[in-house]
C-alpha cells in the first residue's frame, strides 16, 4: 500500500459555518478515504424535549437546525396531530405550506451561494445571498423573525397571514423569480461551473439506494422520492406541482434540481396565496385541550430531504419519548462514495453538494465513562437500549 | 491612547467559533459579509486562523466537546483579543442550557467583552455590537 497523507479539514475551518472535522486520507492529489467526526454540535435535544410541554417543544425543535427551522416543527406538529387525530383548517394548511416553501427557497439560495463559495466563485456567493434577503424580509413581515419563525402549534398556526399582506408577498415572489432566472442563467451557462461540477462527486442510483439518501441528493440521481407527494401533508394535495429529478447524479445535477425546485416552490406559494383568499380570515387554529395516550409519526420534506419525527405520549403535558431523524444523517454517509477517488480540490464541493447540516445530524454514538475512559455502550447497544425503553412505553399503553 | 485602544483602532479581523449552535447565528454572521450589510466596509474581515484575528466571535451553547477547544483557541489568540458572545445561546446557553451536554455559557469559560442577544440576532445587531467594540476601548 502506498503512503497516505492525512489532511484534516476543521473542526473550526473558515470554509464551514458549522463545526465538524473531516479527515481526508490522500495519496498525492487523490482522496483515498474520508472519515468525519462530529459531536461538536450535540445538545441532547431529544432528552430536552421530554422536559418541555408540547407548546415549548415547538420552540426547541425549531432550534435543531436554523436553516430548516420549519421542517422540524412541521414534522412534530404532524406527529402530535396524528396522536390527537385532529384535522386542521384549510387556511392553516395553506399558511404552513407557504412557510415551508419559502424556507425551501431561502435554503436553496443559501446552498447555491455556499456552493459557489466552495468552488472559489465568490460572485455567486454574494449574489445568491443578496437575493435571499428579500425572502428573509418576507419572513420578518409574516412571522416577526428572519429565522426561527415560531409559527407552528398543535392544531394550526400561531399567526394568520392577513389578506392585505398577500400583494406584498406576491411582489417579493415575482422579484425572487426574476432573480432565480438570473442565477439559473448564470450557473447553467457558465463554462467554468460546468468544468468544475460535471462528472464530479457522482452518486449512482444504486449508491443512493444503498445509503438510503433522501431529498435533492436522491432526486439528482434519478430516484424519484418526495414526501410531499408520496405521503401528502398540509396543503400539498390541494395544489399542482411536480417533483424535479435529474439523472446524472453529479454536483451539477444537484444544483440543477435545487434551482428548478425553487420555481416549483414559487408556484406552490402562488397557488396557496390564491387559496388563502377563498378561506375565512383568522380561521387558523383548532383548539386542542388534551393530548391522549398513544404514538404518532410525522414526515415532512425539508429542503434537504425527509425529516421524520416519532412521538410517544403518556397523556401528560410533555412527550414521553421523542425521536428525530434528519435528512443529513443518511445523506452524509454518501461521502464515502462521492469523495473517494476525487482530487482534493473537488472533494470540498462533493462534500458540500449534499447540503450537509451537522446540527441536525448530531446524536449520541458512544457512551464513555468520564473517570475511567472506558466505553460503557457502543452505538448498537445504545440503539437497542433506546428501543427497549420505547417498547416498554408502548406496551404500557 | 492606551496600547489596547491603539491595537483595536482600525480594521478588526474576526475569527468565528461556532459552538453547539443551531446554525442560525453562524448564517447571520456570514450574512454580515454579503452585499446588503457588507461588514468589510469597516475594514473587518473573517479570517481563517485565530492567530491572525483581533476579535473572537463565539456563538452557540458550548458543549463538553467544545469547551477544551474553545479554551485552546482563546489561548492561541494573540493578546489583546476581544471576545463577542453572539445569540441567546452564546450569552446564557439559551434553550439548551438544561441539556445534558451543556458545559456552561461562554462567559464562564473565557472573558467576554460584548454580548449580542437575540435568537438569532439580526445582522444589524451583530454589526452594531461589533462596531460598539471600537468605541469601548
Amino acid at each position: 500500500m502506498s503512503k497516505q497523507t492525512l489532511i484534516p479539514v476543521g473542526p473550526y475551518h473558515p470554509l464551514q459555518e458549522e463545526p465538524e472535522l473531516f479527515k481526508l486520507y490522500c495519496d498525492g492529489e487523490i482522496v483515498k478515504d474520508v472519515k468525519w467526526e462530529t459531536g461538536y454540535n450535540h445538545r441532547g435535544i431529544e432528552k430536552l424535549a421530554e422536559k418541555k410541554s408540547y407548546d415549548e417543544v415547538f420552540f426547541l425543535v425549531e432550534r435543531i437546525c436554523g436553516i430548516c427551522s420549519t421542517s422540524h416543527p412541521f414534522a412534530f406538529a404532524n406527529s402530535v396531530e396524528e396522536i390527537v387525530g385532529v384535522e386542521i383548517t384549510n387556511r392553516a394548511k395553506y399558511i404552513r405550506t407557504i412557510i415551508g416553501e419559502l424556507e425551501r427557497i431561502h435554503s436553496h439560495l443559501l446552498w447555491v451561494g455556499l456552493a459557489g463559495h466552495f468552488l472559489g466563485y465568490n460572485t455567486v456567493f454574494m449574489w445568491a445571498w443578496k437575493y435571499r434577503e428579500p425572502v428573509l424580509d418576507l419572513f420578518e413581515m409574516i412571522t416577526g423573525n428572519r429565522n426561527s419563525y415560531a409559527m407552528f402549534k398543535v392544531g394550526g398556526v400561531r399567526r394568520d397571514i392577513e389578506n392585505q399582506k398577500i400583494p406584498a408577498i406576491e411582489g417579493v415572489l415575482s422579484l425572487v423569480k426574476k432573480k432565480t432566472d438570473l442565477l439559473v442563467g448564470a450557473i447553467m451557462d457558465d463554462p467554468v461551473i460546468h468544468a468544475r461540477t460535471k462528472g464530479v462527486g457522482v452518486l449512482t442510483r444504486q449508491d443512493i439506494l444503498d445509503f438510503a439518501a433522501v431529498g435533492p441528493t436522491a432526486r439528482a440521481s434519478g430516484v424519484d422520492i418526495d414526501v410531499r407527494r408520496d405521503d401528502p401533508y398540509a396543503a400539498y394535495p390541494l395544489v399542482n406541482w411536480k417533483v424535479i429529478t435529474a439523472e446524472a447524479g453529479d454536483v451539477f445535477a444537484k444544483a440543477e434540481v435545487r434551482l428548478l425546485e425553487m420555481y416549483e416552490s414559487i408556484s406552490i406559494i402562488e397557488q396557496c396565496l390564491s387559496g388563502l383568499k377563498k378561506e375565512k380570515e383568522g380561521d387558523v387554529d383548532v383548539k386542542v385541550k388534551h393530548i391522549p395516550e398513544g404514538y404518532g409519526t410525522g414526515r415532512t420534506e425539508a429542503p434537504r430531504g425527509e425529516v421524520f419525527h416519532f412521538v410517544v405520549s403518556d397523556g401528560s403535558n410533555s412527550p414521553a419519548r421523542h425521536k428525530i431523524r434528519a435528512p443529513s444523517y443518511t445523506n452524509i454517509a454518501t461521502f464515502k462514495k462521492s469523495c473517494v477517488g476525487q482530487s482534493i480540490s473537488d472533494a470540498t464541493i462533493s462534500l458540500a453538494a449534499v447540503d450537509p447540516c451537522y446540527c441536525c445530524t448530531e446524536r449520541l454514538a458512544v457512551a464513555i465513562d468520564r473517570q475511567s475512559g472506558h466505553r460503557i455502550m457502543n452505538a448498537k447497544e445504545i440503539i437497542s437500549h433506546s428501543a427497549s425503553i420505547t417498547d416498554k412505553l408502548l406496551q404500557h399503553e | 491612547m492606551g496600547f489596547k485602544s491603539y491595537c483595536f483602532k482600525k480594521s478588526l479581523w474576526l475569527f468565528h467559533f461556532g459552538g453547539a449552535s443551531c446554525n442560525n447565528c453562524d448564517i447571520e454572521i456570514l450574512d454580515c459579509l454579503t452585499p446588503r450589510y457588507d461588514l468589510e466596509r469597516f475594514g473587518m474581515l473573517l479570517v481563517g486562523s485565530i492567530r491572525h484575528a483581533d476579535v473572537l466571535l463565539v456563538n452557540g451553547s458550548i458543549n463538553k466537546k467544545d469547551k477544551p477547544r474553545l479554551l485552546e483557541i482563546y489561548e492561541q489568540a494573540p493578546k489583546p483579543v476581544l471576545v463577542v458572545a453572539i445569540g441567546a445561546c452564546g450569552c446564557t446557553g439559551g434553550i439548551f442550557a438544561e441539556g445534558n451536554t451543556f458545559a456552561g455559557p461562554v462567559d464562564k469559560i473565557i472573558p467576554v467583552d460584548v454580548y449580542i442577544p437575540g435568537c438569532p440576532p439580526k445582522p444589524e445587531a451583530i454589526l452594531a455590537g461589533i462596531v460598539k467594540l471600537l468605541g469601548k476601548n
